[in-house]
């Protein structure tokens, strides 16, 4: 396991769920909206700036072959599910503890 | 119709909301220059604007890249002057914003004061000098004129950085409980 990495923000979070199939800028925008039912949506700005830090991290990678740069489509890489995945770990984590106290006071 | 407006905006949010309420009222921009605005006529509140500084100056490849990429999610950009776009979004696609998070929205912030502060400076160094050159021997009223104007401009860009410099501590705070 790599070591701890910090809270993902929910953009990069969803654009990470978001290409584990090749995805350009506008896909991902409108994928993250359908996946949070409209509660995120992500700016053009935010966007491009996670773009390319992901990109300079090696979790995304732009897919071979992709029709010219403004349709360009990228992917996860092994990295990026692995930050993915450890980041489930975190949220499941909150979502437990949540629960077992706030929701334990109810029943 | 083509309508032309000349207005000069020292806070680019300001001119936003002017674009917008102009927008409201069927007058959507199509080009800017300076403090030339154009506008034609469009169904009232047909397009939603939002500015943008960028990192370097519209016409550099990192630029037209970053402006084509944004132009791929629906927008359209209407006009470029040095470090500003100007783009614009139908309405009817849905909200129009181009940062929705506070790490985005401060870095704008920054850059955006990172470039007025080497101005502030050297307006108030300008402005110094002529003053010190006009009150010395022979006195020249026109150094001393020419100094307090740009000693002025020197202090309306301060005042645009200190409402920049506030804005990002106000997200700072923001930061330390939600992230967007």
């Amino acid at each position: 396991m790599p070591e701890a990495q910090g809270a993902l923000t929910e953009a990069v979070f969803y654009i990470l769920l978001s290409l584990t199939q090749p995805m350009h800028g506008y896909g991902i925008m409108q994928n993250v909206s359908e996946l949070s039912r409209g509660r995120v949506v992500l700016g053009a700005g935010t966007l491009y700036g996670a773009i390319n830090t992901l990109l300079e991290k090696g979790w995304i990678t732009p897919c071979e072959g992709s029709p010219g740069e403004r349709k360009k489509e990228y992917t996860i890489t092994p990295a990026g599910r692995r930050a993915a995945e450890a980041e489930i770990a975190r949220l499941s984590e909150l979502l437990e503890n949540g629960r077992r106290i706030l929701g334990g006071e109810e029943q | 119709m083509k309508h032309i407006v000349y207005k000069a905006y020292w806070n680019y949010e300001k001119e936003e909301e002017w674009l917008n309420s102009m927008s409201a009222q069927g007058l959507a921009l199509t080009d800017y220059c300076w403090v030339r605005y154009v506008f034609e006529n469009s169904e009232p509140g047909e397009y939603i604007y939002r500015i943008q500084f960028l990192e370097q100056r519209a016409k550099h490849p990192q630029s037209r890249k970053y402006i084509d990429f944004v132009e791929s999610t629906g927008a359209e950009c209407v006009a470029t002057y040095l470090h500003w776009a100007y783009f614009r979004k139908k309405a009817a696609d849905g909200p129009f914003e181009l940062y929705t998070d506070i790490p985005s929205m401060m870095r704008h912030y920054r850059m955006i004061r990172a470039f007025w502060i080497p101005l502030a400076v050297v307006e108030y160094a300008a402005g110094i000098i002529n003053i010190a050159v006009g009150t010395m021997p022979p006195f020249s009223l026109v150094n001393i004129v020419l100094g307090a104007l740009v000693t002025l401009l020197g202090v309306g860009f301060t005042l645009m950085i200190a409402n920049l410099t506030k804005k990002i501590r106000a997200l700072k705070k923001r930061q330390l409980i939600v992230e967007a």
